[in-house]
């Protein structure tokens, strides 16, 4: 069955995942440092208009004056926001001649998440001698969605050739002011994606940074903008199920939605950058702030999360439910092992009357890792009915790791039902008796037992990343069995 | 304030407040306690009030309360009054050993500061406590109640005088609760920061009742500070009815300190009070100890009660369950912030917590917030919490049945509240609270109940 399932994944998202990267030879590096001139330079690299460099500009001046929050239940070492380059064209170079200077542990994990042959190189930073077409692919897929009036390009794009566009909504979910790392982004975002759904139209394909030419290196800091407009559709993918070795440490992404009238959004992301060594040593500080706002009635939008990567996540996919009868749903998967830390969550904003929001969130630990779920339900005074539903568990693996729970339920209207629900618990030995027993070995009686956990989540995915992800969580839990 | 140079912040003005008037509050003191007063007015003085926002008093800012302007008092001042003409206790049928602090000073009515019993048992006046066993009360005071990081600990320990003492010695055990009436009853605007230290030796046990009561219409703000001992096996039974007027405010800080196998229940019921902050700590500190936390707040106009809780399993074998529930009319609000901390190594515990609430109106607000931090695996632990309002279905039962709306709505916010009292154990105190709750319900318990001069403001 699942060799069945791997075909289908070859074929849906093989082919182009390999062309969706390319080698550039630019070696334009800026020095180290964030200041205005950076910026200034920065801006001016990207030949963008004068407005564009003024928003950076002023979310570099409010960014000055912030500082880095300390609320999360992480342990963030310093960071030297002076110590890192904020412009590097994508990776220059390909870092390996061959496969076999590749890390082999590395390897094996593409064995096993099945990533052909072609993609391991991609991947690892090989250097790739067959050239594909990759302009075709790139044009096929624009064209299709050209038709239907779909725009959907990179964010450097769409800043040229849809001023307005941008200029309207850019900074209306998450305007820079909003927090530390969203004033970082806006000021210094490399590129991103920006994608416009017109009025009545359904998107015919999952859209995916995968089908993106450009934009799988942007770098450290990422900003996608989805506008969804009244009665359209448009499923999202974001992230990678393969491990990513990247040198940046620290990520700090926006994604901003909005959703008209009977718009639906749906935004899938996998997050496996990597976690760091088995010491804690290394990895990704991924801290992304994404937020949708359900601006017209009847109006949706639903994150789902597989969250495995990172040595420390922070992050909060909110939901905005302003329009009246609104629905907001989070679908969240977060698997922490050897020292990776994990605070994320969600926020369920209840603005329109009979509003209604989802939070269903499993956390597994293992390791020395510490994974917390942390959440807000603000129920307004104008949001009658609304309705919420919280359940939130965790899963202990091993008597070294932490699971914690920090739901926040703000209610100041009389006809809202809030309901939060959270357990912590470690895998039953009677499950895993019950699996010994029937031959099963310990270690994939855990993986076993992890997907069921976690099935309710990873049954939002879409198909093409449901099968990955199933196979990314026993492989990151290997180990974690003593 | 006006006419000097540098303006003070709050937490400037008490800590200058305490060096000017440090004679008169340590006078007499033993060496050990002006150590301690000194360590607590440094750590206040290090840490401030907690500012806005700050995660643990996110929902209720309580600097601008201290800031007001209060008349404190350092020296028990005599008040011309009988307490029999002002005040009828709330659980008559019940017989207990009463014990008051009038304006957080230990009153005496004439009697014994401090009672002996043959058996070992003594309570009174934790400040004559403090002089006459300085051995038995220095080896506790101070050392469960943390002062980094809780400011409100930290100036009460600084400025606290009087309060209850009591401490029961292995293998006995209290033969009639002790019933704590805390008064407050003045002629101005007045702050009040007493401590309770309890102990409860091996084998022991204690049951406690304590009453806030307000019998003058003036402000108040108390900053109480309340440190129990339960040693190994011991039984602890606390009742906190919190019954003040809708212009004072209260802090209250709980400090329970579990030994193996020790069992304890604190049971906090809000019947009324203007600002009502309930800090509960309990460390369970031996294996096998477990705890009980229970809370029932009633609460209407701008009422606003908080209550905060923090259980700690530091030892395996430890379980905890916390139901905190509440009813909110009018404007009020409530907060409810409960934490569960189960440390490394702490495996087979088991910790429960619920918070239920009512909203009755579009303008009352709650806020709740939940939190487990768990660092064993071998644990069962879970939350839960909701707001929402009566369930129509129940409600209309109650109706096709020919009760009517008003009836039937009391009926049930009655059976909600009904969870939290079916756990107090004493029978006759569970019917009375049982009866003060339906009586608070129905709207007919009004803030004087207990005081007899019927003096509404």
């Amino acid at each position: 069955m699942t060799n069945d399932q791997d075909k289908i994944i070859g074929e849906v998202t093989g082919g182009d995942y390999k062309y969706g990267f390319y080698t550039d030879i630019d070696t334009e590096l800026f020095p180290k440092g964030l200041n205005e001139g950076i910026i200034r330079n920065l801006s001016a690299k990207k030949e963008e208009p004068g407005w564009m460099t003024e928003f950076r500009l002023k979310a570099f001046r409010h960014w000055q004056t912030m500082k880095m929050p300390d609320w999360a239940y992480l342990k963030i070492p310093e960071i030297n926001y002076q110590d890192i380059i904020y412009y590097a064209a994508p990776r220059k170079k390909s870092r390996y001649e061959s496969l076999n200077e590749v890390d082999p542990d590395l390897l094996e994990t593409f064995n096993k998440l099945g990533i052909p042959l072609e993609e391991q190189k991609q991947l690892a930073g090989v250097a790739v001698d067959a050239v594909m077409d990759s302009i075709s692919v790139k044009t096929t897929f624009q064209e299709t969605l050209a038709e239907l009036g779909i725009i959907f390009c990179s964010f450097s794009e769409a800043v040229k050739n849809h001023p307005d566009l941008v200029k309207k909504y850019m900074g209306s979910v998450v305007p820079y002011t909003d927090n530390y790392f969203a004033a970082l982004n806006s000021a210094v975002f490399s590129d991103g994606s920006f994608c416009y759904i017109p009025k009545g139209v359904r998107c015919p394909m999952e859209l995916s940074t995968y089908f993106r030419i450009n934009a799988a290196n942007t770098g450290q800091f990422e900003r996608t903008l989805i506008v969804a407009e009244d009665d359209s559709y448009v499923s999202y993918l974001e992230g990678c199920t393969a491990p990513m070795r990247d040198e940046n440490q620290l990520h700090a992404a926006i994604v901003e939605i909005i959703a008209m009238e009977n718009a639906e959004v749906k935004y899938s992301t996998v997050q496996n950058w990597y976690p760091g060594d088995k010491e804690g040593k290394g990895g990704i500080y991924n801290f992304v702030t994404k937020r949708g706002l359900c601006k017209g009635d009847h109006s949706k939008i639903s994150w789902t999360q597989v969250e495995t990567g990172s040595a420390i996540t922070w992050k909060y996919p909110s939901c905005i439910l302003k329009g009246d009868y609104s629905v907001g749903e989070f679908y969240s998967v977060a698997v922490t092992n050897n020292h990776q830390q994990a605070d994320t969550g969600t926020k369920m904003i209840h603005i329109g009357k009979n509003s209604r929001s989802t939070i269903i969130s499993k956390g597994i630990s293992a390791g020395k890792s510490n994974n917390s779920y942390r959440g807000l339900v603000k129920v307004l005074k104008s949001a009658e009915n609304a309705r919420n539903f919280s359940q939130c568990d965790s899963l202990l693996l091993g008597d070294r790791c932490g699971a914690h729970t920090f739901p926040y339920l703000e209610v100041d209207n009389r006809s809202a039902v809030v309901e939060h629900e959270a357990t912590t618990s470690k895998i039953g030995e009677d499950q895993i008796f019950y699996c010994n027993q029937r031959g099963i070995d310990t270690e994939t009686a855990i993986g076993l037992i992890v997907n069921g956990y976690a099935r309710e989540v990873l049954n939002k995915l879409p198909m093409e990343f449901a099968v990955e992800a199933q196979k990314l969580l026993q492989i990151s839990l290997e180990g974690s069995v003593g | 304030m006006k006419e000097s140079v540098k303006e003070l912040n709050t937490a400037e003005k008490y800590v200058e407040f305490f060096r000017k008037n440090q004679p008169v509050i340590s006078e007499g003191d033993p060496a050990y306690l002006l150590q301690l007063r000194e360590k607590a007015i440094g750590l206040f003085e290090a840490e401030g009030f907690p500012p806005k926002k700050q995660e643990n008093y996110r929902y209720t800012h309580l600097e601008p309360w201290f800031g007001k302007e209060f008349a404190r008092y350092f020296r028990e001042r005599k008040i011309a009054f009988d307490i029999d003409d002002l005040f009828s206790c709330d659980i008559p049928s019940l017989e207990t050993r009463i014990l008051m602090i009038l304006n957080g000073f230990f009153y005496s009515n004439g009697q014994k500061g401090l009672t002996e019993l043959d058996n070992g048992i003594i309570y009174g006046s934790l400040r004559e406590a403090t002089r006459r066993y300085p051995e038995l009360v220095g080896q506790y005071l101070g050392k469960n109640a943390e002062m980094e990081h809780e400011p409100f600990v930290a100036l009460n320990t600084a400025f606290a005088q009087d309060g209850i003492f009591l401490f029961v010695p292995g293998n006995q055990h209290l033969e009639h609760p002790i019933q704590i009436i805390h008064l407050l009853l003045s002629d101005t605007d007045q702050m009040v920061q007493h401590r309770n230290l309890f102990i409860a030796g091996k084998n022991s046990r204690a049951d406690i009742i304590i009453c806030d009561h307000t019998l003058s219409p003036h402000m108040f703000l108390t900053n109480s500070v309340t440190e129990i001992y339960a040693e190994e096996n011991a039984d602890v039974d606390i009742i906190r009815l919190q019954n003040e007027h809708n212009s004072s405010f209260q802090v209250t800080n709980t400090w329970i300190n579990q030994e193996r196998n020790a069992r304890s229940r604190h049971s906090t019921i809000t019947l009324h009070g203007g600002m009502v902050r309930n800090n509960l700590h309990v460390k369970l500190q031996g294996e096998g100890a477990h705890t009980e936390a229970l809370g029932l707040f009633l609460i209407d106009k701008k009422q606003h009660v908080d209550n905060f809780t923090v259980i700690e399993h530091r030892q395996p074998h430890c379980t905890s369950h916390q139901q905190f529930k509440g009813v909110l009319d009018d404007d009020a609000t409530g907060v409810f912030n409960g934490k569960i901390q189960v440390f490394q190594d702490a495996q087979k515990t088991e910790a429960y917590q619920s918070n239920n609430n009512i909203l009755l109106t579009d303008t009352a607000r709650m806020h709740t917030k939940p939190q487990l931090v768990i660092h064993a695996d071998d644990v069962k632990c879970s939350h839960g919490a909701t707001v929402g309002q009566l369930d129509e279905e129940a409600l209309f039962y109650l109706r096709s049945r020919g009760i009517s709306v008003e009836e039937s709505r009391l009926l049930l916010m009655y059976a909600f509240a009904n969870d939290v009292i079916s756990r107090i154990k004493e029978p006759a105190l569970k019917n009375r609270i049982s009866h003060l709750v339906e009586k608070r319900l129905r709207g007919e318990l009004s803030r004087c109940n207990c005081c007899r001069m019927q003096c509404q403001d």
